[in-house]
């Protein structure tokens, strides 16, 4: 078996494709052109840009390619959605949530909070599902906007934002979704949705790092994060990055050629990947809403071991992923979406994500399939929770915490 | 990944003396599975000597957690009982060539092990003395509990007072936010000892928060008080009792989740006092505990309530 570097880590960043990286190389050399110019190095980039606008609107289903407007990256996304979306309605103080959002909207919010506004964060149950019901208590006239992430990034589990968005629509309140997760892995059809606003993130699918994107619904009331030049429409100064876009542009174009790939062969290695390492491993399971889910998405929990322990093992075999738990100060506290499902400490500790691309072969998922239980093993021999043969029946718990 | 030194990563991927320890004569056991460490020591010691003839661990934790345990127990073989109550976290940690700061606490509890061993050797009751906060500056590697300490014993009011007190916020300035956090609690929970709470209510914090053209809502409240802003109607006091029990009634079943409880024991004024239980007591969980409840209660009484730990009920009244 070759030791080469197997990447199941692209939950967190996707390598950038080779058309990708072809398509950017001029923007950095002949084609340096600023779009706003009013000369012809200028407006050649000024038409790569409006073809990959209209390569994004294509991907998302946007019914306007005016919708795209192209930024620095998911979390500037998620920022101007939530802030422009107060600052039009300064009458309505009230944010709906959840409590398993990424960080870009979660510590955006507990920081408003702290400003005055009132955040509701919905929880969620064990597979990691949103009552919908709790939901709809919620919706009122005060709500400035509800920003509800597609699909999560470690778990995978999707939330039924083209439902909850009706609601909102109906409720007439604003809705954005952090979409970074979901675009490139489901079909997204915006078109044909309530959705109002919606981020995305170029490095999640196969573009490069640093461009992102805000698809904001026609019509939709919005100010600003940035403001000076005419870029954008106005909606984000700055000068265009435009290599990036054009990489962007040249992604969506592949993510949507390649949704069938992500559906069929990518989950098909997922799900084999996760039945194997599950019925050779005791004591561990998959976190989330198993039966709906992104297609290349696992995330399980090894019961009495400590996840970045298994990191560290996994990368001394050339094997990346990733694990919910930051073990950064006095006392740890396993990742915020494991807590959320009320996954157990004796398990939120070691759960891992394996997340997948369509690069990603079948020798590879073997070769993660073979090196995961002697590595558990292991560390529970270590484990003083762990007895011979399985977990000790007389819990290990120290009088000193 | 973290930056571990080449002595860390080979005692993790070689740990030394991993596993139980067949005819120990002391164990110490610290940790718990919810802080996400735990480590059991064992020795076997020479009761003629009291010299430690080996050592075993098994330990539930991150890298550095696992190698700061093996670096332990090679350290103390064949030292007396005497000589390895000497070694301070510092020395394992100088052992594996340093640990990243956010780390050092797997050294802090390889020496809390120790002791805990040889107090069980000596039939003696060992007390764990050190209580280790959340890592707010990582450029001068400062916990929270430093902090709190340092701000409450000098009357400290502001950033700048804290960097020129604990170096803390000196360098990248990534932590000036954590470091407001640390001076409003204090403030919030009656003062400092050398400023009552009236004078450093106002202005703890002199540096302001910068508002990246965040728009302030319809009515902006004091800062920290997030406050419904529409009026809420006035509650009779048995009402509001009412109300406040309701709501600590339903925060309970997610702290029994996880072993803990909370129970109030004195309503005073604005001042709500409860007594947390069980798992991660004086640990981070706590205030981020304390603040989720006070934030409920303020949402749901239309009022600023500041809930409080029993310990605290002296001193907030004191300082009244
Ligand atoms: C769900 C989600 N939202 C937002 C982000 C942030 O995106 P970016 O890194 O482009 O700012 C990420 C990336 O980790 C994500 O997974
Ligand atoms: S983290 Fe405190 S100054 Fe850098």
């Amino acid at each position: 078996m070759s030791d080469a570097p197997i990447y199941l880590d692209n939950n967190a960043t996707t390598a950038c494709d080779p058309a990708v990286v072809e398509a950017m190389l001029p923007f950095f050399t002949e084609q340096f052109g600023n779009p706003s110019s009013m000369h012809s190095f200028g407006d050649r980039v000024g038409h790569a840009i409006k073809t990959a606008r209209a390569q994004v609107q294509a991907l998302i289903g946007a019914e306007f390619d005016s919708e795209i407007i192209f930024n620095s990256c998911g979390t500037e996304s998620d920022t101007t959605a939530i802030l422009s979306a107060l600052k039009a309605q300064p009458e309505r103080n009230q944010i709906i949530t959840t409590a398993v959002e990424h960080p870009a909207i979660l510590s955006l919010c507990d920081y408003l909070e702290k400003e005055g506004y009132i955040i509701r964060r919905l929880g969620v149950d064990k597979r990691g599902r949103i009552d919908i019901d709790e939901y709809r208590s919620l919706l009122n006239d005060r709500v400035a906007i509800v920003s509800v992430m597609w699909a999560n990034n470690e778990s995978g589990t999707i939330f039924p934002v083209e439902a909850m968005a009706e609601l909102a629509r109906a409720r007439g309140i604003m809705f954005h979704t952090d979409a970074v997760q979901a675009v490139g892995k489901v079909p997204i059809d915006l078109k044909n949705s309530c959705i109002d606003l919606l981020s995305l993130s170029g490095h999640k699918l196969h573009a490069p790092k640093g461009i992102g994107v805000l698809y904001l619904r026609r019509n939709t009331r919005f100010r600003p994060l940035l403001r000076g030049g005419h870029q954008e429409r106005g909606r984000r100064a700055g000068t265009e990055n435009s290599a990036s876009i054009v990489g962007l542009g040249k992604a969506a174009e592949l993510a949507l050629a390649h949704l069938p790939v992500e559906n069929g062969e990518v989950k098909r290695l997922r799900d084999k990947l996760e039945k194997s390492i599950l019925a050779a491993v005791p004591h561990c399971f998959a976190t989330g809403d198993v039966k709906n889910r992104l297609p290349n998405t696992s995330s399980i929990a090894f019961e009495y071991v400590e996840g970045e322990s298994i990191l560290l093992l996994l990368n001394k075999l050339g094997i990346a992923a990733s694990s919910g738990s930051a073990c950064t100060s006095g006392s740890l506290e396993p990742s915020h979406v494991m807590r959320a499902m009320g996954i157990p400490y004796t398990a939120a500790h070691g759960a891992i994500r394996f997340s997948l691309s369509r690069y990603n072969t079948e020798e590879e998922i073997d070769r993660v399939i073979a090196a995961v239980p002697p590595i558990i093993e292991r560390l529970r021999k270590m484990s003083p929770y762990w007895g011979e043969n399985g977990p000790l029946d007389k819990a290990f718990a120290p009088k000193y915490a | 990944m973290w930056d571990y030194t080449d002595k860390v990563r080979d005692h993790f991927f070689n740990p030394r003396n991993a596993g139980p320890l067949a005819d120990a004569n002391a164990v110490g056991e610290v940790g718990s599975i919810q802080c996400g460490d735990a480590l059991r020591l064992s020795l076997k010691v020479d009761p003629e000597s009291e010299r430690i003839l080996d050592a075993s661990f098994q330990t539930f934790g991150c890298g550095s957690a696992i190698a700061s345990s093996s670096a332990l127990t090679e350290i103390i073989k064949g030292k007396t009982l005497d000589e390895a109550l000497q070694i301070s976290n510092q020395n394992i940690a100088d052992f594996l060539d340093g640990l990243p700061p956010e780390k050092m606490h797997c050294s802090v509890m390889g020496r809390e092990a120790l002791q805990a061993a040889i107090a069980n050797y000596r039939g003696e009751v060992w007390t764990d003395d050190h209580e280790e906060g959340a890592m707010v500056c990582k450029c001068f590697a400062v916990d929270s509990v430093l902090i709190e300490n340092v701000v409450r014993a000098n009357g400290l009011t502001t950033v700048e007072q804290v960097t020129q007190y604990t170096k803390a916020g000196g360098g990248c300035s990534s932590c000036h936010e954590g470091i407001e956090e640390i001076l409003a609690k204090v403030c919030a929970q009656g003062g400092t000892e050398k400023i009552a709470a009236p004078d450093c209510a106002a202005p703890a914090v002199t540096v302001k928060p910068v508002t990246f053209g965040i728009p302030a809502p319809a009515a902006p409240p004091a800062h920290p008080a997030p406050v419904a802003a529409a009026e809420p109607p006035k509650l009779t006091n048995f009402q509001r009792m009412r109300r406040i029990e309701m709501v600590i009634e339903s925060i309970r079943p997610t702290l029994k989740r996880d072993h803990g409880d909370v129970e109030i024991v004195e309503v005073d004024g604005s001042n709500v006092f409860v007594r947390l239980q069980g798992a991660c007591v004086g640990c981070m969980m706590e205030h981020a505990t304390l603040g989720g409840i006070e934030q409920k209660l303020s949402e749901e009484l239309g009022e600023r309530v500041r809930v409080l730990p029993v310990s605290m009920m002296a001193a907030a009244r004191a300082s009244v």
